[in-house]
């Protein structure tokens, strides 16, 4: 209940009103983006990650919760080596993935 | 009673399935490549949850087994399908005819070579799961120095869940048999720092959770929940591990005095030879296609063929136990409907 005194606002992430309209689209284009199980393979073999933070597993999870832009964010850094399509084992072609999460979310990155 | 029952695998599926039959009347046919018999369970050292030798499972179902017709040594050259029965040729010449094929050619072991970037047969200090069991009955491997063992990693799902590995099936056992091969580790050494490198845990068993959580408090094993992406060496011969760190979302490095790589369950590429002889269908996941995968997991959809243990998919021992013992029974009453 929000009494109207809260100094920030609350970093809980509220899944009543994320919306998910993008992610959809973006799930259309690339049916894949589900399969990602988390396991951090593609973070842990990013070149980007260590000077960015770039994280392939943490975009596709924030895209899912509504952080749209942290996910933008962090994915300017990426230089489409490919490496983390290598390592995913479940076979998402990360590298697909990427320049659709940039062409659906494009309005974010300008 | 003469009717011929052939068991293709001396595993412990055959074996168990064989005393049982025996104890039933009949003198079934095992047919076992290999010059032994006992299969990948021969291999181990102990048994979790509690730690039951090996050896004492092996030898006793050799033991109630051994009235059976044993041929060692063999493989199926070629099966004929006939009228109401099949005939079977062994690679020494002999033939049978059967109306009751009784598959127990369970598993292959993930060659964890194929994994490239974790560095097995080319990093000196990365080994399997079956070869520290190896060590753990021999006390010999040139990997293992007792004086130098400070760090010890185990990867989890190497080959398993992986369809760059075109397995995408959770071998079901790993999990485990690390947690029992981290603990074993961790009594011989115990100023190492032991680690595990997972995705996700799954303690399914009778008494799992109970030795996982053993291995947390009482053991210290430090669990880090992230794939292993790459394998490196350094200039000493130690083996450099990262992986990310999903939990706090941050890589990490580790430097190791031994690799274990947790190679899974995969289909045997025997079990699917005799499959194509004997015409029987091969499941989406590359094991043996049951009648149902709820209510028949023991019978094949073709009359007079049945299945036990991992040959159909990942089994632990208990459970491929009771699907050999299931499958007695299930004979029985075929061969009873038969008269």
């Amino acid at each position: 209940m929000d009494f109207g005194f809260k100094l920030s606002p609350s970093s809980a992430i509220n899944l009543d009103k994320v919306d998910l309209e993008k992610f959809e689209e973006l799930h259309r284009a690339e049916p894949d983006v589900y399969k990602c199980m988390a396991c951090g393979s593609c973070t842990s073999t990013c070149p980007a990650n260590k000077y960015s933070g770039m994280s392939m597993r943490k975009v596709i999870l924030a895209l899912q919760r509504g952080k749209e832009k942290e996910a933008v964010s962090m994915m300017r850094n990426c230089m489409l080596c490919g490496k983390c399509t290598m390592v995913c084992p479940r076979g998402i072609n990360t590298r697909h993935l990427i320049l659709s999460i940039c062409r659906i979310y494009e309005e974010d990155v300008k | 009673m003469k009717e011929n029952i052939v068991i293709v695998g001396g595993g412990i599926a055959g074996l168990e399935a064989a005393a049982q039959l025996l104890e039933l009347g009949y003198k079934p046919i095992i047919i076992e490549k290999s010059d032994r018999l006992g299969g990948h369970v021969a291999d181990w050292n102990c048994l979790f949850p509690d730690m039951s030798p090996a050896k004492d499972v092996v030898s006793s179902l050799i033991a109630r087994s051994a009235e059976a017709n044993i041929f060692l040594n063999t493989e199926i050259s070629f099966v004929n399908k006939l009228k109401d029965s099949y005939n079977i040729m062994l690679s020494n010449g002999i033939s049978i005819i059967t109306r009751i094929i009784l598959m127990t050619t369970g598993f292959s072991l993930f060659d964890a070579s194929k994994k490239e970037e974790y560095g097995y047969g080319i990093y000196d200090q990365v080994m399997t799961n079956r070869d520290l069991e190896d060590w753990f009955n021999t006390g010999d491997d040139k990997r293992i120095n007792d004086s130098a063992m400070n760090a010890v990693g185990f990867v989890h799902c190497v080959g398993s869940r992986d369809e760059k590995a075109r397995n995408s099936q959770c071998s079901k056992v790993c999990c485990i048999t690390a947690i029992k091969q981290a603990i074993e580790l961790k009594q011989k050494f115990p100023d190492a720092m032991i680690y595990c490198f997972y995705m996700d845990l799954r303690m399914f068993g009778k008494k799992y959770e109970d030795f996982y959580i053993n291995a947390q408090r009482d053991y210290g094993i430090r669990f880090i929940r992230g794939r292993v992406s790459e394998v490196g060496e350094n200039i000493d011969g130690r083996v450099i591990v990262k992986a990310e760190d999903t939990l706090s979302g941050k890589p990490v490095k580790v430097t190791l005095d031994l690799l274990v790589l947790m190679a899974g369950m995969v289909c045997n590429p025997d079990s699917t030879k005799v499959a194509n002889m004997a015409r029987l269908p091969i499941d989406s996941d590359g094991f043996l296609k049951s009648k149902d995968n709820v209510a028949d997991i023991i019978e094949s959809p073709k009359e007079g063929v049945f299945y036990a243990g991992a040959c159909t998919g990942p089994k632990t021992v208990p459970e491929t136990l009771a699907e050999a013992r299931a499958a007695a029974l299930k004979i029985y009453l075929y061969i009873k409907g038969l008269e």
